[in-house]
């Protein structure tokens, strides 16, 4: 069988902001070359994309860990001081009869940055071991976790308008706690990750069976 | 668009030749199904339009308070950019950042890059640093927040209902209307055609 018609196999190049293609020449090197339209610097795939990504991804667990264990919002009221962790919040809105919030938070909070660290572990390990199982599926994960990446950011939002409104003069007052930065650090790792994964490198495991078959 | 166009898939990188695209259709990867290509009717004329609606909403939104509480004789109202401040001024300013940068900056720049790219393309000219400002309006677009930040509005009004009275303010029917507006210019602006005709 042949291997598929795909622009590294015919010695082009398409550019990664305008999709421009190019072909490279015939000493094969792509090193300094840029896009003719629209000058960006060409590369057959994403830099590093394996090695980026894997920085990222161990980053990301890294501040996950003090993002869920320290607290995220600090509650002050003439009772005292309350400090709460995302799972603290979300144990209290489900037994104050809120589980539409509580649902919100577990899912965007825990849920989406677990789903996303954990796809893209799989990933990165399928395409390390040439996994040629399911490319059309990986693919499409891929796209979920580019999809779902930045709602993980709604608790940030949340306290973010929560600080702002309840400063209620010596009442009450809300504020963020240290998981806040964290957190936020965290979501924009898994966004780089995210970034930094080439998709195409799920479908070079599939030609690289094609060779040696 | 022209004809006997070679695309590469970028989610798989197989070919494909793309012959006469039919306007207002899309043109899907055979392999992996990635959308290559997706012509709007008037996309040029919408995506102004839309552009320059977004950004008279974008105005708005910040103008006004988003939320007020009212609790008792206490009464308390808050701005998208007043609530950047309070983080700030509570020492959080790292947090503070990533709130202007996503909720505030991010989405105002990519409404200006596109305005720039447009005027010009709807007056037949190439646009000047055409390649630079695209560049940067696809850099800046994953960071751009404003539909999460709608669902974090909804949450923290949920959240304060049960405690106090929550009064919605002018920024808040603005900031909807211009999620609705911010999903039509992206559905709606096409890059292909930005580049096609800004190459000219």
């Amino acid at each position: 069988m042949n291997p598929p018609l795909t622009a590294r196999n015919v010695s082009m190049v398409p550019c990664h902001r305008c999709h421009l293609i190019s072909q490279i020449p015939s000493d094969g090197k792509l090193s300094g070359m840029a896009c003719p339209r629209c000058g960006a610097a060409l590369h057959q795939r994403k830099p590093d994309s394996l090695n980026r990504t894997w920085a990222l991804v161990i980053a990301a667990i890294v501040f996950y860990i003090p993002a869920m264990v320290l607290p995220i919002s600090v509650t002050t009221t003439f009772a005292g001081a309350q400090s709460d962790t995302i799972m603290s919040g979300v144990i209290y809105f489900i037994h104050s009869g809120s589980w539409h919030i509580a649902l919100v938070i577990f899912v965007a909070s825990v849920l989406v940055p677990i789903l996303k660290i954990l796809i893209l572990i799989f990933l990165l390990i399928s395409v390390q071991v040439k996994s040629k199982w399911r490319p059309l599926d990986s693919t499409r994960l891929y796209r979920i976790i580019e999809l779902i990446g930045k709602w993980s950011m709604v608790d940030i939002y949340v306290i973010t308008l929560m600080a702002a409104l309840i400063k209620l003069g010596g009442l009450a007052s809300f504020d963020a706690g240290p998981a806040a930065l964290y957190f936020g650090t965290m979501v924009v790792f898994t966004m780089f990750a995210a970034m930094s994964f080439d998709p195409r490198l799920i479908w070079d495991c599939m030609e690289e069976n094609h060779d040696s078959g | 668009m022209q004809s006997n166009s070679l695309m590469a898939c970028h989610d798989c990188d197989l070919l494909h030749r793309i012959d006469g695209h039919p306007e207002g259709g899309t043109s899907i990867c055979s392999r992996c199904g990635a959308v290559l290509l997706s012509h709007k009717r008037n996309s040029l004329d919408r995506s102004l339009a839309l552009t320059i609606t977004g950004l008279i909403l974008f105005v708005m939104a910040n103008a006004y308070p988003l939320l007020a509480i009212k609790s008792g004789s206490l009464y308390r109202a808050a701005t998208l950019m007043g609530s950047v401040e309070v983080l700030y001024a509570a020492g959080m300013w790292q947090i503070g950042l990533l709130v202007f940068l996503t909720a505030i900056l991010f989405p105002l720049l990519d409404l200006l890059c596109r305005l720039y790219i447009l005027i010009p393309l709807k007056m037949n000219r190439k646009p000047w640093k055409l390649s630079f400002i695209m560049s940067l309006n696809q850099t800046l677009n994953p960071w751009g927040m404003m539909d999460v930040f709608m669902l974090g509005i909804l949450v923290s009004v949920v959240k304060l209902v049960k405690m106090m009275k929550v009064i919605p303010g002018v920024s808040l029917f603005a900031f909807m209307m211009l999620i609705l507006v911010l999903a039509a210019i992206a559905a709606f602006f096409d890059p292909h055609l930005a580049w096609e005709k800004g190459e000219g």
